[in-house]
């Protein structure tokens, strides 16, 4: 008997397996529990969350040369920061070998985007492996260490949230330590990536390119399944549903996706002459269709049917091809549509919500980030102006601000909010960038001492190790004065008083401020709960501001105003805000 | 082509245990030799949002994602939540629900009362066999209300024809130490109660 483990446990179980040695990454949903699985349950892996994913890639390659195999994850658009090092990194090559796991996000549960990281093994020229359930990812991440290593690459292994998040049986190796390790030697000419020794890593690379598309031919998991109906090419999770929709069908599997086993393909198709469509089935782009039509195939198929958008699943791919011929998939609109949705909520007792509830009332410009706080957006608050991506609240104020500054006509005060993950991520740089420039940006770090949409993750400022001990805890205020803030104030961000003030404080500066909103995250032990707060009805006017704070603890039940005691966490915003005094704390109310 | 997968649906609002929930029924399934995949959501939706997990179980299981209209069984933490899901059963399947309501924020402000309140007529008008469980209330007579998702794993546990042996073993080889009595007492309520 297996056990069940979801994708990201079961890489975590291949790289001990693989006797990787070192562990790097920065949190990002679907990818997170990759490393938190390793720091928990594999203490023979050195692990550590770095700032940001290109940190993450880039300390992965000190390791690498010193002769450990090292295993980096991180979600897609993570892919993206780390994008600088991979680039080189493909060119450089490996001594130990380097694994860098890409969790996409078909249908963007939890994401700004929903781009297909295969490109980025076209682009960077390295090879993809796409497991389609956990046991394949335990197995593909042990063969992408022997892959990188035999090829002189890093290997891309790259997973979709339905394989991250999904459970399945895995039946669990033994740990075998690569043979041969050598530590580091010196190699000018392949990691000094200066132009004279690039141009020659260049050819390398394609000449290495080649020699895997022959390996891809014979790679054992690329793998033919005989059937008798119609052909099908497909990889990752789009294969299960494929097996499930098209139980008679040929299908060829494929498990490396980048290079492309393309004599392989060109057998399973076959004869050139027949008009028998070829069906390709994959979420997102065309990645494998793209390109065997490049090869000068007229008669393949796959995105005019399934379309580009969101995640293809056993319903979908049931609908656009067997709908006819399938009654109940016909059926009329269903007639739960109308329901009130639930959308996802700052949480009772979140210490972001008094300062977007202020900023609100400020009709203040805010260029937001991406957390929790992100939620900040939505309404009732509806305080946040923009979200692209970690960082860009800082940088997008300094942009706006620098042409307010040039042709003075704003009267909507800017605020930039980030989170002290998100702020040490990619939020220094544009504070720097700020106070050299002489922009007045002004920025508010909802500093909750965790990294908490991803599910509280330790962080340069929590003061405590990946392994639960102390750390050296960054000093928010100092790193923010050291970089030339000469404003910087720390304010309890359940006073509303306190928020209002600073921000018309800062507001009124011409130059460069930081707000550090400090509390911690409402979920963490560190998070102090107070008395609950309950409403007097026989007071309340039902004037409804209380509910314009957003918190899910209060709602209307028979007409009137109540507080859920049980989840109220006596933070008290709503009192500050009730004008009639209908809002009192519970009294020996016992927590 | 013969269907062979079982098909489970957990639903409700994050924080129910709907997690904890599904590990539990997914041990009992592989302990009894079939092949198990379970999928959830997690991230951002996670807060407060509407939360599910899928159970596929069988001889062999390709998807891990329930098709819509194949669930033999839906288990509604929380009303509203539970009856969201109702077109994802098949034909005989078959509804179990707390009947409680969690109403959804304060999103929608202004109107009066969103949370619609004929659901358990809807419900009864859908032609599925369902089951209403007062779980919230039993779990606050056994001590803690955090033991709803005990109680209706034990009444849908009466479904699923495996030893209830099997069941209280994996609730103690999963549970905390601490909660273990308290959830298979839990589990005995939900095992042994009567809807009629």
């Amino acid at each position: 008997m297996g056990i069940l483990l979801s994708g990201n446990e079961a890489i975590a179980r291949g790289a001990f397996e693989a006797g990787v040695e070192a562990a790097f990454a920065y949190p990002g949903t679907p990818s997170t529990e990759i490393l938190e699985t390793i720091a928990r349950e594999y203490d023979e892996i050195y692990a550590e969350w770095t700032s940001n994913e290109k940190v993450a890639l880039e300390t992965a390659i000190g390791s690498s040369l010193y002769g450990k195999r090292t295993i980096v994850s991180m979600k897609h658009v993570g892919l993206n920061v780390a994008a600088d090092p991979l680039f080189s990194l493909s060119y450089m090559g490996v001594n130990g070998g380097i694994v860098i796991v890409s969790a996409d996000e078909p249908s963007m549960f939890s994401s700004q985007n929903e781009q297909d990281n295969r490109w980025y093994g076209l682009f960077a020229k390295i090879p993809v492996l796409e497991p389609s359930d956990s046991e394949e990812a335990r197995i593909f991440t042990i063969e992408a260490f022997d892959i990188s290593e035999r090829f002189d690459t890093p290997v891309l292994l790259r997973i979709t949230t339905r394989i991250a998040h999904s459970k399945s049986v895995v039946n669990p190796g033994t740990r075998k330590m690569p043979e041969g390790f050598s530590g580091y030697e010196k190699n000018f000419h392949k990691n000094v990536l200066m132009p004279m020794n690039a141009r020659v890593r260049h050819r390398i690379v394609e000449e290495r390119m080649s020699r895997l598309e022959e390996y891809s031919n014979n790679f054992r998991y690329n793998v033919l399944i005989e059937g008798k109906g119609r052909k099908v090419i497909t990889s990752g999770i789009d294969y299960q549903y494929t097996r499930e929709v098209f139980p008679e069908a040929s299908i060829l599997k494929l498990s490396m996706t980048n290079p492309l086993p393309r004599r392989k393909i060109d057998e399973f198709i076959g004869n050139r002459e027949s008009n028998e469509k070829i069906l390709v089935i994959e979420s997102l782009d065309p990645f494998i269709e793209m390109q065997i039509k490049s090869w000068g195939y007229t008669t393949v198929e796959g995105k005019e049917r399934t379309g580009k958008l969101y995640e293809l699943s056993v319903s979908r791919l049931r609908e656009i091809f067997l709908a006819d011929k399938d009654e109940h998939l016909n059926e009329e609109a269903s007639a739960v549509e109308n329901l009130p949705p639930r959308p996802p909520v700052l949480c009772s007792g979140c210490p972001h919500r008094g300062v977007y509830y202020e900023l609100r009332k400020k009709k203040a410009i805010v260029h937001g980030d991406i957390g929790c706080y992100t939620l900040g957006a939505l309404p009732p608050l509806s305080a946040m102006d923009t979200c692209v991506d970690m960082g860009a609240s800082v940088s997008m104020a300094n942009g706006m601000n620098a042409m307010i500054k040039r042709n003075g006509e704003e009267k909507r005060p800017v605020f930039a909010t980030i989170g002290d993950s998100t702020f040490v991520h990619s939020g220094i740089t544009p504070l720097i960038d700020a106070v050299t420039n002489r922009i007045p940006t002004h920025v508010i770090i909802l500093d909750n001492r965790v990294t908490a949409m991803t599910g509280h993750q330790v962080n340069p400022v929590t003061g405590i190790s990946i392994k639960g001990e102390d750390a050296p805890q960054l000093d928010l205020e100092k790193l923010c004065r050291a970089v030339g803030v000469k404003t910087v104030e720390v304010i309890d961000p359940f006073s509303l008083d306190e928020i209002e003030s600073a921000v018309e404080r800062h507001k009124k500066l011409d130059e460069a401020s930081v707000i550090i909103a400090r509390a911690p995250c409402a979920l963490i032990p560190l998070a102090e709960k107070k008395a609950p707060y309950r409403i007097e009805t026989d007071k309340c006017t039902m004037c409804k501001i209380c509910l314009k704070t957003g918190c899910p603890s209060i709602s209307i039940v028979d007409g009137k105003m109540v507080i859920d005691e049980e989840t109220c966490t006596g933070c008290s915003i709503c009192f500050q805000v009730c004008k009639f005094e209908a809002i009192l704390q519970v009294e020996g109310a016992g927590i | 082509m013969k269907d062979t997968v079982n098909n489970i649906l957990l639903s409700g609002v994050g924080g129910q245990g709907i997690l904890t929930a599904s590990n539990l029924i997914c041990e009992v399934l592989l302990h009894e030799g079939f092949d198990v995949k379970k999928n959830e959501i997690h991230g951002m939706s996670q807060r407060g949002g509407s939360v599910t997990s899928h159970i596929r179980y069988g001889e062999k299981v390709f998807s891990p994602v329930i098709p819509h209209g194949e669930a033999d069984y839906l288990v509604g933490f929380e009303l509203l939540e539970g009856y969201r899901y109702i077109d994802t059963l098949r034909e005989k399947g078959q509804f179990i629900y707390n009947n409680y309501s969690i109403v959804p924020g304060s999103m929608l402000l202004g109107r009066e009362s969103i949370y619609p309140d004929n659901l358990e007529e809807k419900i009864s008008a859908s032609g599925y066999k369902y089951y209403s469980l007062p779980a919230e209330e039993m779990a606050r007579e056994l001590g803690n209300t955090r033991v709803v998702n005990t109680i209706l794993v034990g009444f849908l546990a009466r479904f699923l024809n495996i030893n209830k042996d099997v069941w209280l073993e994996a609730i103690e080889r999963i549970v905390k130490k601490k909660y273990a009595n308290l959830n298979l007492k839990a589990f005995e309520t939900g095992y042994s109660y009567d809807p009629e």
